[in-house]
């Protein structure tokens, strides 16, 4: 999408008469500045560092986990400790890095832009978000700090209200606050791609990064209310002993299951959805290519928000539901795998006849595109009702979600960090260094992820402390694949932050991308838009018989 | 060193389970030979500095999506059937099983067999034979989980399950416990020892059990005073229960229930939520006066009952 004022100008924007200043020098550079600033693109860095931190303590947690499994008796830490280090990496890499990871961070940050607007809707309501987000965080990181949860994200009832001595209350009203952050991030996106498109911009015109978004969204607003109801009910079966969930309280504990996993599945969207739109941004402009199937890639973001909520069942093919459920739930399951599977091929077909540029975004998406079929495939595997009682609550289970959440997401929201980098700060990151770690990445995470697989299929459980020692071999495969996946993280935080001061300047188009936050300063002025940008071409309009200077830091 | 890829087979279902993996394998290999292919391809030839011929062509789109989104759906279904067919045969025990019990606490397996033999994470079951699991659990859900069977089905307190297989391998293989338990959880383990039919006998006989579950249920339903109003001509008026198991049951409310397990279990711990047509709650409460695998005895002795016809028609 171009904007184009008037399209037969050379200059699409006329020259500001001065110097804007950009939203690092508006405002200030205080502290205070920052703290309650209601300027997304200075909201979505807040976010960038409080998911940081975040990552970083998952993270932490993930490696531990990794040391001890590194010989098959428990004999690194206690049961205890491990059992808390899988309840931290799980719920603190699910809440508090995944689902705000891209929309939260690189969603805040462009989607005014994209669309020619000077801000979110509410832009007050954005920082309420971030402060609601980081209270939530704050209460997490004190129930780990102060004695740990052990309940595994899932929180498994009668096991979390009745047995549990451990901080399940602190953890459960963190993520019941963090909720409320989701539900208004949402809630601000859906307002402001509905009402803040810049003339011009029809819903068909939009970048499919504001698709996915979108129904990200859609999923945010309706999924998490039901999440927080959970989390109260089994807070009040822990305080007052009401019986919801516990069986010897007259509850039902399979019921909790089933309200945990309505709003978890749609949750396992969020969680790629946004990936998969950063993907179809990189895809387009590093193959100089409009998308392939324009339509299609976007209803198919939409198709897998609405099946996605009629799967939960497929959590729960051996908790005793009823065989009928199962098998309703493993077919939509195969359903919503379909509008994936077309994306792929339309990723796929976009390469065809593009003038193909491997610089690091393009090869976070390719490696994307690489490790989401695999995930999805086996995705497919464990949708087999007779299969999944096998594999189900295995390392087969563990690999499968990793190659879509960390393979995916991850993945997608490092290519989409470097690719919007020079817009964000101004700054080029060194390229050779960005490509470098792309690929240990994509080495490190296979050899990781890869393993559990079949580790998985040789029967071994998930969430086990000391393991059987024909299992050990594919755990050390796996603790070293983690060890290079390190590397390959530790590598861009170097760059990243030495490129703020030493990377070369970066001109408001280094990529000579279409979408229209290519259209301002790099970094933008604190409202974006000298003026109101006018679109008239529809998105994605590359060429690419043009051979372009693509500049590199 | 050969790596295994594949757990012993035990059954027949493990083997079922494997040619779906194979099935499954296969197509995937495909679709990534196809995806990765075009790719590598497209990288290639199309790379920046390739003097090639990048003139945008006319594709028929719509053709090409309905084409790969209709294939997909043909493919997805096909594998929807054959896993909904091999989850039928896991779900559905066939008929003329021997019948075991396990209970799951934290953090072990407790399993009592008809003959009265009791054992702890340790499960010895007869080569060939169709053995059926009635399972629960006494205090969170656990998961018991044979990997060579390649069956798994969650414990959950307050009900019973049901896990059957037919080992047709002998030997020595793993339970796990798969659903996260609590501390010990990786702890949760066990053995499964498959026996030729005589080897199974003799172990029987050597456990030299008092009396069969079925007695030990019998001394229970004394003890606990069940007899006082179900058995005989006593006072209080109670529902009769030989002849009872596997019938259906006329309730106050006009509904019919199949006295299977989980309704004795029920009547047993909550009397006041069925209450058989014609009759009155009277009957108290055994919850909390009675452990799970007291209630798995007492309902094998009222099993043992089901081939009676009842002795008190009034």
């Amino acid at each position: 999408m171009n904007a184009t004022l008037p399209q037969s100008e050379t200059r699409e924007i006329p020259p500001p008469p001065q110097r804007l200043l950009t939203y690092f020098e508006e405002g200030g550079r205080t502290i205070g500045s920052w703290l309650l600033s209601t300027d997304h693109k200075r909201i979505g860095i807040l976010y960038l560092y409080s998911i940081l931190f975040f990552f970083t303590v998952a993270a932490i947690a993930a490696a531990l986990m990794r040391m001890e499994l590194v010989t098959p008796p428990g004999d690194m830490v206690s049961s205890e400790t491990y059992n808390k280090l899988f309840t931290i990496h799980g719920t603190t890499m699910v809440w508090f890095f995944l689902i705000p990871s891209i929309p939260s961070v690189l969603g805040n940050f462009v989607v005014p832009l994209m669309i020619g607007a000077r801000d979110l809707a509410f832009p007050r309501l954005n920082l309420l978000s971030w402060y609601l987000f980081n209270f939530g965080g704050l209460l997490a990181i004190y129930a780990i700090a102060f004695g740990g949860v052990d309940t595994g994200w899932t929180f498994y009832e009668p096991y979390s209200s009745a047995f549990s001595n451990t901080h399940v209350l602190t953890m459960v009203a963190g993520i019941f606050v963090a909720g409320f952050s989701s539900i208004l991030t949402g809630l601000n996106f859906i307002v402001t791609i509905h009402k803040m498109r810049a003339p011009g911009l029809t819903w068909f015109k939009l970048p499919l990064f504001l698709w996915s978004l979108y129904t990200t969204s859609i999923i945010l607003v309706m999924a998490t209310p039901v999440l927080a109801m959970t989390l109260v009910l089994v807070a009040a079966e822990r305080i007052w002993g009401l019986g919801i969930f516990d069986p010897k309280l007259g509850g039902d504990p399979v019921l909790f299951q089933h309200l945990f996993w309505f709003y978890s599945h749609p949750a396992v969207y969020i969680m790629i959805l946004p990936g998969m739109g950063v993907v179809s941004e990189l895809v387009t402009c590093f193959a100089r290519k409009p998308i392939f199937g324009y339509h299609f890639v976007a209803f198919a973001s939409v198709a897998i928000g609405l099946i996605g909520f009629f799967v939960w069942g497929h959590h729960m093919f051996v908790s005793s539901q009823s065989v009928y459920a199962t098998l309703v739930f493993s077919m939509a399951s195969y359903l919503v795998a379909v509008p994936s599977a077309i994306k792929v091929f339309n990723w796929t077909m976009t390469l065809y006849r593009g003038r193909i540029y491997l610089d690091t975004p393009m090869l976070y998406a390719l490696g994307f595109i690489g490790l989401f079929t695999i995930g999805g495939l086996t995705g497919l595997f464990l949708a087999a009702a007779g299969f999944d009682v096998h594999v189900t609550d295995t390392y087969f289970v563990v690999a499968h979600f990793h190659y879509i959440m960390v393979g995916g997401m991850v993945t997608g929201f490092l290519g989409g960090l470097h690719y919007w980098w020079p817009k964000i700060t101004g700054r080029l990151y060194p390229e050779n260094l960005g490509r470098l770690a792309a690929l240990v990445i994509f080495i490190g995470f296979n050899v990781t992820f890869f393993p559990q697989y079949v580790v998985g299929y040789l029967g071994m459980p998930r969430r086990y402390h000391s393991y059987a020692p024909e299992f050990q071999v594919f755990n050390v495969m796996s603790s070293a694949g983690a060890s290079v996946l390190g590397v390959g993280y530790v590598l861009p935080l170097i760059y990243l932050i030495w490129s703020l001061k030493h990377g070369k300047k970066a001109p408001p188009n280094p990529w000579k991308a279409t979408g229209l936050e290519w259209q301002t300063p790099s970094p933008p002025p604190k409202h974006n838009f000298a003026q109101t940008p006018i679109v008239t071409r529809e998105p994605y309009q590359y060429s690419p018989e043009i051979q372009e200077e693509l500049i590199h830091g | 060193m050969t790596l295994p890829i594949f757990p012993e087979e035990a059954s027949k279902i493990a083997e079922q389970t494997d040619n779906l993996y194979w099935g499954l394998l296969c197509a995937s290999a495909a679709v990534c030979l196809l995806v990765f292919t075009l790719m590598g391809y497209f990288l290639l030839k199309y790379r920046n500095g390739k003097n090639v011929d990048r003139k945008p062509v006319h594709l028929p789109e719509m053709k090409i999506e309905v084409t790969w989104t209709l294939a997909s759906l043909l493919i997805f279904m096909c594998f929807y059937a054959w896993g909904a067919k091999n989850y039928f045969l896991i779900e559905r025990p066939p008929p003329g099983a021997m019948e075991i019990d396990v209970v799951g606490k934290q953090w072990m397996w407790k399993i009592q067999h008809p003959e009265g033999n009791r054992e702890i994470d340790q499960l010895h079951v007869p080569l060939g034979r169709l053995v059926k699991l009635t399972m629960t659990s006494q205090d969170v859900i656990h998961s018991f989980f044979l990997p060579e069977f390649r069956i798994k089905q969650d414990v959950v307190p307050g009900r019973y399950t049901t896990e059957w297989f037919q080992a047709d391998k002998i030997g020595s293989f793993h339970i796990f416990c798969s659903e996260y338990c609590g501390t010990s959880h990786s702890r949760m383990v066990g053995n499964i020892v498959v026996m030729s039919p005589a080897d199974y006998q003799t172990w029987l006989t050597q456990g030299q059990p008092g009396n069969t579950l079925a007695q030990s249920g019998e001394r229970l339903f004394r003890e606990l005073g069940c007899s006082g109003c179900h058995v005989g001509k006593s006072v209080v008026r109670a529902p009769p229960l030989e002849g009872l198991f596997g019938k259906p049951v006329p309730l106050n409310n006009q509904e019919v229930v199949t006295a299977d397990e989980a309704y004795l279990r029920d009547s047993i711990l909550f009397p006041a939520k069925q209450i058989v047509g014609g009759y009155t709650n009277d009957m108290p409460s055994f919850s909390g006066k009675i452990s799970e695998e007291e209630l798995l005895q007492v309902i094998a002795y009222l099993k043992s009952l089901g081939s009676q016809t009842p002795v008190r028609e009034q």
